[in-house]
Formats: structure tokens, sequence, C-alpha cells
């Protein structure tokens, strides 16, 4: 293998918490390709969604922290949580558009020794594995093609929106990994669309049926498995499927799996590495031989 | 439907408070309120606006005439997600994600939001995990929530949270950040510290109107 | 010395208020009293309006009484007044070119907060004037003669009005378009609002009209590839692309569309916007004017091989009409007077994703359903869907790429007129449920109002509210299989889901793609969209900087047919007026070279942006042609040895003028 190239992880406190399973895909892929994953010290919470709730210049501070480490390591950052991404890009949009903003968070920064500049470039794993190893060179590693596997892609709300992806970024880019694995791409119009987030635990009628909409369509879109690229709408839509399924009387079973994990199967990586087990509905996928039948999703856990 | 009931429906000048505009404009992603077209976009491309009592449009307009009370006590503020579809979509350019921000904070601040209303326990909740491990823990997050909001609902909850303790994704002892980088970050957001909002204490206020949202009722209608 | 030689220099100062326009700002009291004590000046007045007439008896009077032989105004900026006072300049018996007018109303009064630093900058500005106008000369303009030819670029129904009017008064026209068919957008159009009278019916008379008028000479598949001189006498180079059919000689049968190897149209037509078929050789449209058809070599077989049998050839015969070897041509045109009327595109909607235009066959852009509501069009005139249905509902969506900040921020101003157009014409042709969302509905116009209120009493839904975006994605049975809308209906405050068979996207008026290039060659001003700029909003909506050039219709900004006609024809107009007139007078700004002083460097030579200047080898020295010199200084500026100069702004003047800021 060639040289290795290595960039700065920012694991988010999903990975570290119930998405576990998560991260050791990721570890495991970026470790057959050859990246290396090198854990930002120190990292703390990026204020996630709701920290902007209670303090606007707290929650910039927080995810400030993180990039002014992250800026003295100087290697690109990698946040595998679209929430933990989009929070980090937006934070340096701002600070970079709002000099008032900047002048508080550089006073706290300094406070502790430390100093933002606004240089850290921050990607989703998926942007750099499109870059970096590109789609013909993933195809090329490819080593149990996931022949006759419908994928529906779930990017989530957070991804695309405006601070998210680099320019000429799209998530029509995004999608092609899933034929270079052997897949079949479902096209799945609502894999932008918002699966309600922290809505689940808290108002959760109104966060299931957002999730509903989504595991029902991917049915009817006939896919076997639906993969997503963040950790939170990962817990999100498979967490929910047995009470939905009560209250919605209607089958939405469907394997959510981490899009590394996806990926690792494909580069014939162990069960086991991809910690598959870790997932609530399971993924069952047998090789099969090209023309034969598809994969067979599995049953509510 | 028996009896009619005749309810005087009038808002008076001076009933509003127009400086709320001006505080929503002077807070980061706000300034652009102004040129909203009340095209209703938002309201259009919001996942949740049809939980809403009022729509983000609705919102936005209200805070341009000054109908304070009622925007800061609107739960729509309490469901939006956070999935910037408003903010991408906004032909006025208006970051509504934000401007739902700026709300969330003023009625927090002023106390302002439904007892036992489990979104903005939820954010005092988390900014108080974070400033003591600097990372957060959804299982203590969660637990803190409930036993906050719906202790009763410890008893669903519960079966999801065996299943993930099962498979080794449920830790009590959460990831935390080293004790002296601990300290770094409580003195870093020490020194912005400013409105003390933790120390606010929420009114006996409940949503104006729409269905209840207290925990245990859930909303009564989400076939929309 | 002086500008005049020996003659003493009395100048004359005069402040204006403009109202409370500059009075507001500057203290023109004390402004007029500080300029009283300036060297050379004898009487100094403020006044309310110094443009009234009775502000311009003034300067007649005072010079008559005190003598005076300069005049400085500080007022407004010279775009507006500078020749009025100069009229009253030589009413008053002396040369115009010994005043000068400082503007203190652009550059200070309505630029600045603080009282105090306006009134000292306008003082700065007025002793500067002072200092500059002491070195003034006599100065005659120049007169040169108007060619009466005129050129129009573009041949839409401005274009074509524009034309028509000029030829019929006698004025030679050149018609140049790009397009195969003069007719322009307004040829695409099924009914046009309010009236409902057919856009064929009336447009294509005077399509006609352009070809029978011997006065016009109409050049088709061409494009302006230079242009040069100025008003009066402009020089235009033409590029004619071939059509590989003869013009002269083709007599408009059509034998040869029939006898093509093709049986049937293959490749998408523009003018029905693809979705109509052509063969590679074809009329754009039946009315299509010149009615001689073309080929597309991309697509013809004798191109990309010759082998073909060559059908059309042979039926064509004697007439012998049709010419593979045809080349791109340039021609080159003398004019006194250009009207530019390049016209519009419509936006694009695959920028807005949400529309899902382009992935959704039955996804329309409102030109698409001009093309399937009309009689002639692809479908003779049935609005049948892509995959075949008739619609049952569909949904009209206003405001597509206009009066949005990731688009266009302006309103197009036509769309909610045509938009209420094909709300009534589809509801007509498929009895369907008409859905129209917009934002605000603008109806401004004659009729319009009332036409609203027509297709209201037709029972088309009016939904306030933007719709935020279509999917398939269906949530019960009724909306299985069709588009679904949604949107918050602003006025009935509630979301709604609405699906429909079929969606309308009503796109703004954009301008064209190359309009900065054509800006450019033109040397016409050009706003932040890309409209051209007209040389004053309300007073000159038809000039442009340029001398000798006028606009008409779209390219100027989004506007219907009848503003378009009426601009068309008032283009023709200020043109008529210049070439009756028979001369125009040039600015004497003109730059001159002094032999003796001149090196013979050629820096100069290579500068002048208009070729004004050769080297005489003779002599060793640069020659200026006073004819070509626009007076732009790029030569006075550039000379090394001083040699270049010009008038208006000579080194004493200028360095008179910044002395007189700064000291
Ligand atoms: S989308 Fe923007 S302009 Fe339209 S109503 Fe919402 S905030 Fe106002
Ligand atoms: S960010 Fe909030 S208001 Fe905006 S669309 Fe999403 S949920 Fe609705």
């Amino acid at each position: 293998m060639a040289s290795t190239r290595a960039y700065t992880y920012f694991p988010g406190c999903c990975m570290h918490g119930f998405a576990r399973h998560c991260q050791d895909s990721l570890y495991a892929v970026f470790e057959d390709l050859g990246l290396e994953l090198r854990v930002l010290p120190e990292w703390n919470c990026c204020g996630a969604t709701t920290y902007m709730s209670v303090d606007e210049h707290q929650a910039f501070a927080l995810a400030a922290r993180n990039l002014a480490l992250a800026e003295q390591i100087g290697l690109e950052i990698l946040a595998p949580c679209t929430a933990c991404f989009m929070i980090l890009k937006k934070a340096q949009d701002y600070l970079a558009r709002y000099p008032e903003i900047r002048a508080k968070v550089d006073r706290a920064l300094s406070a502790i020794g430390l100093r933002y500049q606004g240089t850290a470039r921050i990607y989703h794993p998926l942007e750099i594995l499109l870059r970096d190893v590109g789609l013909k060179g993933l195809k090329a590693r490819v080593k149990q093609p996931l022949r006759g596997l419908n994928v529906a892609p779930y990017y989530g709300c957070l991804i695309a929106r405006p601070y998210a992806l680099s320019n000429g970024v799209t998530l029509e880019a995004f999608d092609q990994f899933i034929p270079a694995l052997g897949a079949n791409l479902v096209d799945f119009e609502l894999k932008a669309h918002c699966c309600g987030g922290s809505l689940t635990g808290t108002i959760e009628d109104v966060g299931r049926r957002l999730v509903y909409i989504l595991l029902r369509q991917a049915k009817r879109a006939k896919a076997d498995v639906m993969v997503t690229v963040c950790p939170l709408c990962q817990l999100n839509l498979e967490a929910h499927q047995g009470k939905i399924q009560r209250q919605y009387g209607e089958d939405v079973t469907i394997p959510i799996p981490y899009f590394t994990q996806l990926i690792g199967m494909a580069l014939g990586l162990s069960d086991k590495s991809l910690a598959l087990e870790k997932l609530l509905v399971p993924i069952r996928w047998q090789p099969v031989e090209k023309g034969a039948a598809a994969a067979q999703p599995a049953t509510a856990a | 439907m028996s009896r009619v009931s005749f309810v005087r429906k009038v808002k008076y000048e001076k009933e509003l408070q127009r400086d709320v505009a001006a505080e929503v404009i002077a807070t980061p992603g706000g300034e652009k309120i102004l040129s909203c077209l009340q095209c209703g976009t938002c309201g259009g491309a919001c996942p949740l606006s049809v939980y809403m009592d009022h729509t983000p449009r609705r919102l936005i307009g209200m805070l341009r005439e000054g109908f304070k009370q009622e925007v800061v006590e609107s739960f729509a503020i309490w469901l939006c997600a956070s999935c910037y579809e408003c903010t991408v979509l906004c032909p006025a350019g208006i970051k509504v994600t934000d401007v739902m921000y700026a709300l969330k904070r003023i009625a927090i601040h002023e106390g302002i939001y439904p007892r036992r209303f489990p979104i903005p326990v939820l954010a005092k909740e988390f900014m108080e995990m974070l400033k003591g491990t600097g990372r957060n823990n959804e299982f203590w997050l969660v637990l803190r929530v409930l036993l906050k909001t719906a202790p009763m609902k410890l008893l669903t909850s519960w079966p999801l949270g065996l299943r993930l303790w099962r498979r080794g994704r449920m830790c009590l002892i959460g990831s935390r950040i080293p004790k002296p980088a601990g300290a770094d970050l409580r003195r870093m957001l020490e020194v912005l510290e400013h409105g003390n909002a933790s120390d606010v204490k929420p009114s006996n206020v409940t949503p104006s109107q729409g269905p209840d949202l207290l925990p245990g009722g859930a909303v009564s209608r989400v076939n929309a | 010395m002086n500008g005049n030689g020996n003659k003493s220099v009395k100048i004359g100062v005069y402040v204006c208020h403009c109202g409370t326009n500059i009075a507001g700002k500057v203290d023109v009291k004390a402004l007029a009293e500080s300029a009283a004590g300036l060297p050379g000046v004898v009487v100094s007045r403020e006044y309310k309006y110094m443009c009234s007439d009775p502000g311009q008896d003034l300067i007649v009077k005072d010079t008559k009484q005190f003598g005076l032989n300069r005049i400085v105004v500080a007022s407004c900026s010279p775009h507006l007044h500078e020749l009025t006072f100069r009229k009253t300049t030589a009413n008053a018996g002396e040369n115009p070119y010994l005043f000068h007018l400082v503007n203190i109303r652009e550059h200070v009064s309505w630029v600045s907060d603080d009282p105090a630093a306006a009134t000292e900058k306008a003082k700065a500005l007025v002793k500067a004037a002072v200092a500059r106008v002491f070195w003034h000369q006599e100065l005659q303009p120049r007169r040169v003669p108007v060619n009466p030819s005129v050129l129009i670029v573009g041949g839409g129904i401005a274009g074509i009005h524009a034309a028509l009017t000029l030829a019929s008064a006698g004025k030679p026209v050149y018609l140049v378009e790009r397009k195969p068919s003069i007719g322009g957008h307004m040829a695409q159009f099924d009914k046009t609002f309010p009236t409902l009278d057919c856009a064929a019916c009336i447009l294509t008379p005077k399509m006609t009209s352009v070809k029978q008028q011997p006065n016009i000479h109409l050049m088709t598949l061409a494009e302006v590839s230079e242009v040069s001189g100025f008003v009066g006498n402009f020089k235009v180079k033409v590029k004619r692309y071939p059509r590989y059919i003869d013009e002269a000689k083709c007599v408009g049968c059509g034998e040869c569309i029939e006898m093509c190897v093709y049986k049937e149209g293959k490749y998408p037509n523009d003018f029905d916007l693809g979705l109509g078929k052509r063969k590679p050789i074809y009329m754009p449209f039946p009315q299509a004017v010149p009615p001689v058809p073309l080929i597309d070599p991309a697509t013809c077989i004798e191109f990309k091989s010759h082998k073909c049998p060559k059908g059309c050839v042979e039926v064509c015969g004697d007439r012998d009409a049709i010419d593979f070897s045809q080349t791109v041509k340039e021609v080159e045109l003398e004019v006194g007077t250009i009207i530019m009327a390049t016209g519009f595109k419509t936006f694009e909607p695959r920028r807005l994703p949400q529309y899902g235009y382009g992935k959704f066959p039955n996804v329309y852009t409102s030109l698409e359903v001009e093309r399937l509501v009309n009689a002639s069009g692809p479908t003779l005139g049935q609005v049948v869907l892509r995959d075949g249905r008739r619609p049952e509902a569909i949904g009209i969506l206003h405001c597509i790429g206009s009066r949005d900040e990731n688009t266009n921020r302006y309103c197009s101003r036509v769309c909610c007129m045509y938009s209420l157009k094909l709300a009534h014409l589809l509801k007509e042709k498929t009895g369907a449920h008409v859905y129209n969302f917009y934002i605000d509905m603008r109806t401004p116009g004659k009729g319009f109002e009332e036409f609203y209120k027509r297709v209201l009493e037709d029972g088309v839904s009016f939904i306030r509210g933007k719709v935020a975006g279509v999917t398939t994605w269906a949530q019960s049975p009724a909306e299985e299989g069709k588009l679904i809308l949604r949107v918050e209906d602003t006025l009935l405050g509630v979301v709604r889901r609405i699906p429909v068979d079929m969606v309308v996207l009503s796109v703004a008026m954009e301008a064209q793609a190359d309009a900065e290039n054509v800006r450019r060659l033109f040397n016409l001003g050009c706003s932040a969209e890309g409209w051209f700029l007209e040389r004053h909003p309300k007073l000159a909506p038809v000039d442009t900087f340029t001398d000798g050039i006028f606009l008409a219709g779209c390219c100027q900004g989004p506007k219907d047919i009848p503003d378009t006609v009426a601009q068309a024809g008032a283009a023709a107009a200020q043109s008529m007026s210049l070439i009756d007139k028979g001369y125009v007078e040039m600015e004497p700004n003109t730059a001159w070279i002094e032999e003796e002083l001149c090196s013979g460097c050629h820096v100069c030579v290579a500068m002048c942006p208009y070729t004004a200047i050769h080297f005489d080898a003779d002599k060793k020295v640069a020659v200026l042609n006073e004819a070509l010199c626009k007076g732009c200084g790029t030569c006075v500026a550039a000379c090394p040895s001083g040699a270049a100069q010009q008038n208006l702004f000579r080194d004493e003047q200028l360095f008179a003028e910044v002395e007189g800021v700064l000291v």
C-alpha cells in the first residue's frame, strides 16, 4: 500500500457512546484503505443542535475550541457525525463573518491559552473517501461486491445544508459509492429529509412519524437496506422500528447500516470488525452469484 | 356543538412589544427578518410545520409586528429540529433556523416555556452535563430529562435501553474530557457567561393554543 | 497668462440649493461667501434652483453687468445640467466652454451625514473649479454628419417594430438576427395577455412586412462581431453563419424537407424547446421569415459521411438552392445609429432542484407550456403530458427565479400575467383544476386586473404561498403517481399538500447569457443582473451612455409586449431625430500632439483604443486623427514627453484643479 494519509479524527459524543459500532467500522475501513485516523486529543462536545438554544457565544466557543486544537495539529478534520460536521463548519463560517462573535470567542479561548485562526479544513469521511480513494479506487478494492442488494442512501438534513459540503460536492455524487460497491442504488427522494433528530426522545409521536415516513418510503422504493452517514440518524431510524410498526400497523423493518459498515462488507472485512452484530436490526447479507436473488432483509429484532 | 361562545379577538397596539424584532435582528443570522416576504416557503418546507401552532413564517411576521408574547410562548420554536430546510430555501435569505434559535434563547432566558416541557429541559441539562464532563452521554442525559419531565416514561423507554445495553452500545460511564482540559473548558465558558441562563426557572405558561404537548399527553394529532 | 490670452479673467460663481437637496446639508451661504474671496471671482451667489429660468437669467444678467468671462456653477451631476449651463453661458454671449460645473449634490450632500464636513468639501471643490476655469479656453464643438443607415440587433418584436418604423420613414435598416428566423419569443407564444389575441395572428403580418419592406436588409443566422466608430459613423462587422440554402434562390416550397432521408423528425426542435422533433433540414416553424429552410450540419448525414443520397438536392433541381459549401462570411456595414433589441432568456429551473425540473417529466417551464397550448405547436394544441395522460390537476408556480436572493432579486414583471393567461388557457383546454401559487399578485397594466378577476371567476384556485418543493413521495392513495406540492397557504394559515399531474414553473426573464460580451462589444453599461443600462431611468429610458446607441425591449429589463413595442418606437424616433438633424456635435475634448515635443517613441500609437494615432515615418512623429479621437486621454497620460495634450484636460487646468482641492 502507498504511503499512509492521516487525518485528525473528531469522534463526537455519539461515536464514543451508542454509536461505537459506527466507529469500529470507520476505523476498520479507513485502516484497510490505508488511511489513518488520529483522534483529536482533549476534544469536547461540539454543542450539538442543542447548545445553541441556550447561549450562542458559548455554543460557538465549544466548536471553536475543537477547531483551535485541530489547527495546532494541522491535518484535515474528519467528523463522522453530520451534526458535528455541520456545527463545526457553521461555527467556522460565522466566526469568519461576524467580528463580534469572533472577538468574544477569541477572548474566551485566549483565557485558556488557545488561538483560533480559521484555517481548519473540515470534512465528512464520505467526502474524503470519494476524494482520496475515489470511486475507481474504491471499486478496485471491492472483494465482495454487494450484488443484488438494493441500497437506499439517506444523508439526513444536516450534511447538505448551507454551511456543510464543500463547493461542488453534491449528494448525487455521494450516491455513487453505492454502485461502486456493486450494490443497486435505490432512487430515494427523501435522502435529505429530516429524521426528527432528538424529537424521537422528546415529542415522541412527532419524532416517530418523521422516522416512519422515511422507513415507509424506503420500503416502498424496494430498498433492502437504508444506509446512513450519521450516527444520530442511524440510531433514530433503527431504534423505533418496532414501535412504529405497532403504531402504524405496517412492516417497516429495514436494516440501517452506517456507510462504513456497508463499504467494509464490500471490502470483505469481517462482520466482527465492522461490528455488524451491534446493529439493532441485523443485516443478513449472503454473497450471491450474479443474477441470483437478492439479499435477505432481516426481520424485526 | 351545544353552545356558541363569542370570543372577542382584537390586538391593541399598546399590547405590542416592538423591541422584540430588534432583539432578534441583533443576533447572528437574525439580521434579515425585516425583509421577509411572508411567502411561506419556510412553512411549506419545514417537516414539522404541520405540528406547529405558528409556522416559521407566522413567527417572523409576528416578530416584525411586536407580538412578543405569542412568539415566545409558541411551542413551535421547541419543535424546530434545526434541519435548516427553511434556511436553504428562504428567498429572502433569512436564516430562519437561527431565528428559531434566537427565540429559544429568549424564551429560556425569560423563563417562558411550559413547565415540564422536555425540550428546554433537555437543552439546559445538556448544557450542565457539558460543563461537567465536556462531552455528553445520552444515557445520563435522557435519564435526567425524563426524571424532570415525565418519570413515567422511564418505564416505556427501558426496552430500548436494554437492547442497546445488550449490544454494548450503552455506556453508564461516558467518555469524558481529561480533568485539566475539563477545567479549561469550564473557564472558557465562564468567560462567556452572561445572562445566567441556567438559573432561570420555568414559569407556568402553557402553550397558548394547539394540542396539548405536556409529556404523557403527547401531541394529539399526528397524521397530518 | 491665462486660458484667454491677456484679457483679464472675471469669474462668476453660482451655488444652487436644489431645494433642500443641497441646502439641507451644505451651508450654501457660507459656500458662496467663501467663493467670493477667491482670486478672479467677481461675483458669487446662491440661488434656490439655478437650472430654473430665473436662475439662468442671473448668469446672463451678471455676465452683461460685470463682464464675466468664466462661469462656475456648483449644483448637480454634469450628466443632468452641464449642457443647460453651457447653453446659458452661450446665451450670455460667452463661449460655452468657459463654463465649469461642480457636483455638490451626488458628490457631497447626498453622500455626507455631517453638514460641517459637507460644507468643507463643497468649498474645496468650488475652489478647485475656480482655479481650473481660470485656464479654460474658447473651444468650438465639432460637427460630424450622421449616416442615415440604422443597425438593429435582434429580430424579436422589438427589433421588428423598430425596423418597420424606420424603414417606412425611408431609412435604410440592417436587421441582424442570430436565429434562423425573426420573431423572437413572441413567435413561440400562443395567446397574449390580457386580450387573448393570438400571438401569431398579430406578429406574422409584421414579420412578412419585414421581408417585403425594401428598406430593410434582413440578416438571419448572423451576429455582430465588431463595432467601431462613434455616433453618426459606426463601422460594424457582422458574421453570417451558413444556412446551406441560398436565400436568393430558394422559393420556400419545402420539398427538400419532404425528401430528406429522414422520414420523420428525429432531433429536438429548438423553437419547440425540444418538445417537437425536426429533421436535419427544417424550417423552425411554418411562418418563419425568411421562409427558407436550413440545414443543421451537426445532424445532416451529408456533413457527417458525405454518403447521403441527398434527396433534398435532387428535388430542388434547377432551382439549385442547396449549397453544402457555404461558409461563415463577414460583412462590414456603416451605420449612423444602432438599436439594441437583443431580448432575454428564460431562467433555467434546474438551478432550483427542489422543483424537480428535469427530474420529473411532468414539470414544465411556462415557455414549454406556451408551445403545448399552441395550435401549431408539437402537440397541435392538445395539452397532453409527456406520458400521454391528460392532466386533471395543474399547479402553476409563480416567481421561479425571481424575487429570490438565491437566484434573481428582481420581480420579472410579466410572470403574474402570463401565469393567469396560462391558467385560463389550460383550464379551457383540459378542464383540469388549476392552482396558482403566488407571493403577491401583480396586475398593474391596462385591463390586467380585469383579467385577474376573469380568471378568479373561472374557478382557478389562488393560493398565496410559495411552493417549497415538488415531490412524488405519496402519503396517501390519492397522492399516488402524482406530483405533490407542499405549500403554506399563508392566507388561510394552513400547510397544504396538493397532488397535481402537471407543474408549470413560471420562470423569470433573465438577461441573455452573453449580455456581458455584447455589452463590451457595444460599450454599454450593464446592471448587475446583466440588463443594459438606460441613460436615465425616467427621462432617457431608451438612450444609453454611448451616443447613437438605443435600447428596445427586454434587453433593458423584463417587460411585456406593449411596453416593448412602445420602447421600440421610441428608440426608432430617437434614432430618426439624429438622422434627420443630419449631424451631431461632438465634445471638443480631443487630444492633439505637439510635433516639436514628440520624440517618436510610439507609446501612444499602441495605447490608443480607437486607433486614432498613427506614426508619420517621414517626420518621425505621432499624428492624431481628430475625427477618430474619443477624448479618452490615454495617450495624454502615456506620453513621456508631454507632447500629447487634450482640450478641457490641459495640464494647467488639471494641476490648477488639484491644487485648488489641496491647498
Ligand atoms: S421563506 Fe423566508 S421570506 Fe418566505 S416567509 Fe419564510 S422567512 Fe419569510
Ligand atoms: S430548521 Fe426548524 S423551522 Fe426550519 S424547517 Fe427545520 S424544523 Fe422547520
